[in-house]
């Protein structure tokens, strides 16, 4: 039973066409049909870039998939995590047939319900009862599967006093509530679940998280799971996939794979080249290069609030100047600023090192401007927007608030 | 070891044409009649006519077709009351026209849902031509009411066996429309341009399809083109629905036939263009 593959993906590769489809669709469109008349292969198929959504694009076409390969067993629970446009989504959607491969194939032993999304088709209109009977169709089950397990629904979506009321009179997180509890009843061998956990309070979180640890451990049957929550992908799965750019990068353990996701992409490193270089020969001072690293002078992207993160900036002095300072600005979600540090620039020492204390900084996107200056008088070098890295939170009360935003930092205060 | 032929089922790039995955369709019937009774239950919430909304729409277009075409036209309609004809051909039109506007935003309209979850996509256009089944019922009913008046006022009452034909030919109306609905939203999912077409196009064809006129009619005042309309199967259906209702003429086993056969035919074509776009349209849409 170990060894048993209950879904294999097969050099999966999905391409789509970049910018608007419309102009020149009938072309392409008579193009393909005549190669395919003279037996030739498709001619767009062969161009295309890799999935790399920060370079500029060469060709029209784009592989958001290429050559993905994977197994997985019964009874298994995977995570399939990477950043955003790594992916994910694209392999959640062809597994759940939303849309086709480009090539390769996907062969499964069991049936596949997924859960790109809950509530799909709830009709504002109708009453939470007739909502579960209808979702629950959409998702796959008959009519007799959900008359069986109405009251079971029922009860864990704890929406008992509403259940006859128009579904537009819910809150959203009612909303949200009875939709899981129809997917959790599904009876799939194979359950593809996208981040649904990010809405709904702590109580139903944990309620979800239970519900999908008994469908997998309880009842052996294997879930495909998407998140950037690492806590949850940490409690549920016992292996990963990482995707980037639309190609595996790593297959393993969660904790392996989770810790090579957190180094993945431009690591926050700021270098200036020769000929920036060069052009700063006149001034005064000048930034070689920044850095963000944590304490094992490692530079990544991303942190979690129970380190320390650390910033190294190196400047490069042609004179010397009386009273210039180093001015460090760290911007929250590129809009609000969140604390700076001044220190006066010393001789002969051209290396800082600043260290912002763990359980300081919240979740979310921190970029930094660096200034070289006399303040009110002169800047001499500035450099705006740089080293961009993420916080994610592990430890804190907090994380039971889920995307709640609880404040720009954590706050230094003593319960008396 | 594992054996290699056990797979419940294959994710490929492409299928066969004529994989038509029927069976599929059956497993999931009972979503279609969950479908049918959302529309029925939410069309005409915050209406305030509500339902009458089906009788008001034949009932004002039969009134203004018979003052254009039969009193200002005089056009003739034999023995048959104007009014009546003329709501005869609107009611058999109108769920024909129904099915196929309905069905023919189907990917475009519910692309919210498809790009979700998966069924069988043919289930929603199938619902639609369902539900509109119980406005034609409604409608059908006026019809009769209608007649029954007319026959207290002295019409001719002429009833016969043809009216057992009456299923057969409202199957053929919901599949040529379900079929032709289905062409087009497959199309329309890469060419919009199709969408302004459709209603124009409806009522282009309801005036080639022999609603308001008798096909003799235009047999004898445009021999020449009068074809156009003669092989229009919808003209086929319009005759045929007025034959059998109201007693105009016989109606034989052969043209019910032809008529099925049509309609079946289109309505594969359809199907088989439907099932191959709704593989990939969620990434042309």
């Amino acid at each position: 039973m170990k060894d048993d593959v209950i879904l294999k993906v097969e050099n999966l590769s999905k391409q789509y066409r970049l910018g608007t489809v419309g102009t020149g669709t009938i072309s392409h469109d008579l193009n393909r049909w005549w190669a395919k008349i003279r037996g030739k292969e498709d001619p767009y198929l062969r161009v295309g870039d890799a999935n790399d959504r920060s370079s500029k694009a060469s060709s029209e076409y784009v592989w958001a998939l290429k050559d993905i390969n994977f197994d997985v067993k019964r009874g298994e629970v995977l995570g399939i995590i990477g950043k955003n446009g790594a992916g994910k989504s694209t392999l959640l959607k062809i597994l759940s047939k939303v849309t086709g491969p480009t090539t390769g194939s996907i062969k499964s032993k069991g049936r596949i319900a997924s859960l790109l999304e809950v509530g799909t088709g709830f009709h504002p209109e109708m009453t939470g009862r007739e909502n579960i009977f209808l979702n629950g169709a959409i998702l796959g089950m008959t009519k007799k599967e959900i008359a069986s397990k109405l009251d079971e629904i029922i009860d864990f979506s704890g929406c008992e006093r509403y259940v006859d009321t128009p579904v537009k009179r819910y809150s959203s997180g009612m909303k949200v509530r009875l939709a899981f509890a129809v997917a959790a009843h599904l009876e799939p061998d194979i359950l593809v679940v996208d981040e649904v956990l990010a809405v709904g309070d702590a109580e139903f979180q944990k309620k979800a998280i239970g519900k999908m640890q008994d469908i997998s451990k309880g009842e052996g049957r294997t879930v495909l799971f998407v998140s950037h929550d690492m806590a949850a992908v940490k409690r549920l799965c016992n292996k990963c996939i990482l995707l980037n750019n639309g190609k595996v990068s790593k297959i393993g353990s969660t904790s392996e794979i989770i810790d090579d996701y957190l180094f993945v992409d431009k690591p926050p490193v700021f270098i200036k080249t020769k000929d920036e270089l060069f052009k700063m020969k006149k001034t005064d001072l000048y930034f070689k290069s920044v850095r963000v690293f944590d304490d094992k002078n490692k530079t990544k992207e991303t942190y979690v609030c129970s380190e320390n993160i650390n910033i190294e900036v190196e400047i490069g002095v042609n004179s010397k100047v009386m009273n210039s300072s180093l001015f460090i600005m760290v911007m929250k979600n590129n809009e609000s600023r969140i604390f700076s540090a001044e220190k006066l620039i010393e001789d002969d020492k051209y290396i800082y090192k600043l260290r912002i204390d763990k359980l300081f900084l919240t979740k979310g996107n921190y970029i930094l401007d660096v200034y070289l200056h006399i303040p009110n008088t002169k800047r001499y070098d500035t450099l705006s927007s740089i080293c961009s890295f993420d916080v994610i939170d592990d430890i804190s009360p907090f994380i039971v608030h889920g995307g709640f935003n609880h404040g720009a930092v954590f706050g230094n205060y003593t319960w008396v | 070891m594992m054996k290699k032929n056990d797979w419940l089922f294959e994710i490929t790039p492409k299928n066969s044409l004529l994989d038509l995955n029927l069976k599929e369709v059956w497993q999931y019937r009972d979503l279609l009649f969950l479908f049918v009774k959302r529309d029925v239950i939410t069309v005409y919430k915050q209406t305030i006519l509500g339902p009458l909304w089906y009788i008001i729409q034949p009932l004002f277009t039969s009134i203004i077709f018979t003052l254009v075409f039969n009193n200002i036209a005089e056009i003739s309609t034999g023995t048959i009351p104007p009014f009546l004809f003329n709501l005869a051909g609107i009611t058999a039109w109108s769920y024909f026209r129904d099915c196929l506007t309905n069905t023919s935003d189907t990917f475009k309209k519910n692309e919210n849902i498809f790009g979700k979850v998966y069924f069988p996509r043919v289930i929603m256009p199938m619902s639609i031509v369902v539900s509109n089944l119980l406005k034609f019922g409604i409608q059908l009913i006026i019809f009769i009411f209608f007649y029954i008046l007319y026959a207290f006022k002295g019409m001719e009452v002429q009833l016969s066996v043809d009216l057992l034909y009456l299923p057969f030919l409202i199957i053929s109306m919901g599949m040529l429309g379900l079929g032709l609905g289905m062409i087009i939203s497959s199309m329309v999912t890469k060419y919009r341009d199709l969408t302004f077409l459709v209603s124009f196009g409806v009522q282009l064809l309801m005036y080639l399809s022999a609603v308001m006129y008798p096909l003799e009619i235009v047999k004898v005042k445009m021999p020449k083109y009068a074809w156009i309309v003669e092989y229009n199967p919808m003209t086929t259906v319009i005759e045929t629905f007025r034959n059998i209702i109201l007693g105009t003429g016989s109606v034989s086993v052969m043209q019910i036939l032809y008529l099925l056969a049509t309609a079946v035919v289109v309505f594969l074509v359809g199907l088989v263009i439907f099932n191959k776009t709704e593989k990939t349209f969620i990434d042309t849409i």
